[in-house]
């Protein structure tokens, strides 16, 4: 992270009427870095696009976009954005909604048809978006979004509906362009799908920031246990429950919760013990589970 | 600022055409005025007047009801719409400013409100021309009907707009468009002609009813035509209003005014939007 973000957000209070939205939220993304913001519906990650574009005024904290106010000129030039839903007039053509953008952004026409042909509407391109997939439709939001080589991409759930090989090559271009230098946010509800597609995570819960930073600190900080599913040998699910403990399930499997720096010692010590047991499964923690995890922490923290 | 404004008007022109917006408009004034024209040929001669001066003044009675609609069912979606999509979100994350939407919006729909005027009415007028025969008042009171319908429609289109941005969705939007049509356009009439009933010949009639006449934009618009028409057939409000204590232009100020107040309300509303 540099000293001059192309996204700096610090300490962000932002209210709908009484209701507290976003709470001392604070973010960076620098110059050519990915970085997912994560969260259930509702829990904040729209309100703080709006924020960044100045639709939304802070109640208090700071927003600067390549160090300018957010909504001012230079804010909005510097910003492309992706809102989650968007449906463009069905009678328009594919490039006739990029050359309403590039008119409104002050971008020539020469790169429409480059663009077009980067996200695989090349052909489609005369065509009236009504008859676009849905996929289609996402991926000329992307073209849109990619007019005028922004300095900051919002993309707000760029990926939902689209299939797997979609998704990569969504992917593939969101990372060209923070390759040129260009700071990329993409909101998400899954960390499954951003694992090795961000440098960074942040994940948004109730309106607070509860975790940021790259997928495996947040792993190793949050030291989640794994768990060890055995099977007894025959009859000896009483006596190896004595011995090691567990919970038991349908009369012969005992589950261990362990440390992650304990697995290793375990299986070890179930490894020595043929007679009682006939099979050890290990399950580590998915990022379902750290998701779950850094979630649940805010659910707690706010619970009185 | 003026390539940001005429790409924005540019696109909402062009919806207004693939939408058939402005064909359908086209066709249905350009029906009515031929109705009213050819079937209302015969009063003609009883009148002493001729027939395009004569459709002139019973088109602008019809004009009245069927303008305001067209100009609201065309604009009242223009930005609730867009937020409902969320293409206005993508649009005001560019640099165009808000009041610049709002002036190209309605730049754009009063044009395509105009196109459709302009077109029905001329096929009308030279249909009931070629066939009835075309004098200079004649065709002086066409030229009223359609320029001063031309500012009706971009009066209404300024509404539309206006209510559109203070809707925020497009249900609310088509009822508030609805609601403006019938108080404007109907109610409004009604409730001066039971007040003139119920005054007699009292104050309300003599002193209060003209300005609440003149102060309506679409009665402003029928005073203004058939001020410059002696010999049109008048019943209702518009027999009432032959009569009035004021100069046959100040109709038109009103309407200006009718004009500006809208737009003005309409961008202020718009800044207000939450995309």
């Amino acid at each position: 992270m540099t000293d001059h973000p192309i996204l700096a957000v610090e300490a962000l209070d932002l209210r709908y009427g009484r209701l507290l939205a976003l709470s001392g939220v604070s973010l960076r993304v620098a110059e050519g870095e990915r970085v997912a913001l994560l969260g259930h519906n509702g829990a904040g990650k729209s309100t703080l696009f709006k924020a960044i574009l100045g639709f939304l005024r802070p109640a208090a904290g700071r927003l600067a976009v390549a160090g300018h106010a957010p909504g001012t000129d230079a804010a909005r030039r510097a910003v492309n954005y992706l809102p989650e839903t968007v449906a463009f007039p069905r009678s328009l053509t594919g490039t006739e909604v990029m050359r309403y953008f590039s008119g409104l952004r002050g971008a020539g026409r020469g790169d429409i048809a480059r663009l077009l042909e980067r996200v695989g509407l090349a052909e489609a391109a005369h065509r009236p978006v009504g008859g676009y997939s849905k996929g289609m439709r996402q991926r000329l939001g992307l073209a849109q979004a990619l007019i005028g080589a922004p300095r900051l991409l919002l993309l707000d759930e760029p990926t939902s509906g689209l299939d797997p090989i979609s998704r990569g090559e969504f992917y593939g271009v969101v990372a060209e362009a923070a390759g040129r230098g260009c700071a990329v946010l993409l909101s998400s509800h899954g960390l499954e799908e951003i694992e090795h597609r961000t440098d960074r995570v942040a994940i948004l819960s109730k309106g607070r920031l509860v975790a940021d930073g790259p997928l495996d600190d947040l792993a190793s900080r949050a030291a989640l246990p794994a768990t060890i599913r055995v099977t007894a040998q025959d009859g000896q699910a009483d006596l190896l429950q004595e011995r090691i403990g567990g919970t038991r399930f349908n009369g012969c499997r005992l589950d261990l919760s362990c440390p992650p720096e304990g697995t290793l010692k375990l299986v070890a010590e179930l490894a020595g013990l043929p007679q009682l047991v006939r099979d050890v499964d290990l399950h580590r923690p998915g990022l379902a589970d750290l998701y779950r995890h850094y979630s649940d922490l805010a659910a707690e923290e706010v619970q009185p | 600022m003026i390539a940001r404004l005429l790409t924005i008007a540019a696109q909402e022109f062009r919806l207004a055409r693939r939408n058939l917006w402005v064909v359908l408009a086209t066709l249905a004034l350009a029906a009515f005025a031929l109705a009213l024209g050819f079937l209302g040929a015969g009063q003609g001669a009883a009148l002493k007047a001729d027939v395009l001066s004569l459709t002139a003044a019973s088109l602008s009675t019809l004009s009245v009801y069927l303008i305001p609609l067209i100009a609201l069912l065309m604009s009242y979606d223009a930005l609730s719409g867009e937020v409902e999509r969320g293409t206005l979100a993508l649009t005001l994350a560019t640099p165009a400013r808000r009041w610049e939407l709002f002036a190209a919006k309605f730049l754009a729909q009063a044009v395509a409100v105009g196109v459709a005027i302009a077109l029905g009415f001329a096929i009308a007028g030279a249909a009931i021309g070629a066939t009835y025969g075309v004098s200079a008042a004649g065709l002086v009171a066409w030229g009223r009907l359609v320029g001063s319908g031309l500012v009706l429609g971009a009066v209404f289109v300024a509404v539309g707009l206006s209510l559109s941005a203070a809707a925020g969705r497009t249900a609310t939007a088509a009822a508030y468009a609805i609601g403006c049509w019938l108080i404007l356009v109907v109610l409004y009439d009604l409730a001066l002609l039971g007040g003139v009933i119920a005054a007699g010949d009292g104050v309300f009639t003599t002193d209060i009813f003209p300005w609440l006449v003149l102060a309506n934009p679409a009665d402003a618009f029928r005073l203004y035509n058939l001020a410059g028409f002696e010999a049109a057939p008048v019943s209702g409000i518009d027999g009432l209003a032959r009569s009035l204590p004021f100069s046959a232009q100040l109709p038109l100020a009103v309407l200006g005014l009718w004009l500006a107040v809208p737009v003005a309300v309409g961008m202020r509303l718009t800044a207000r939007i939450v995309p």
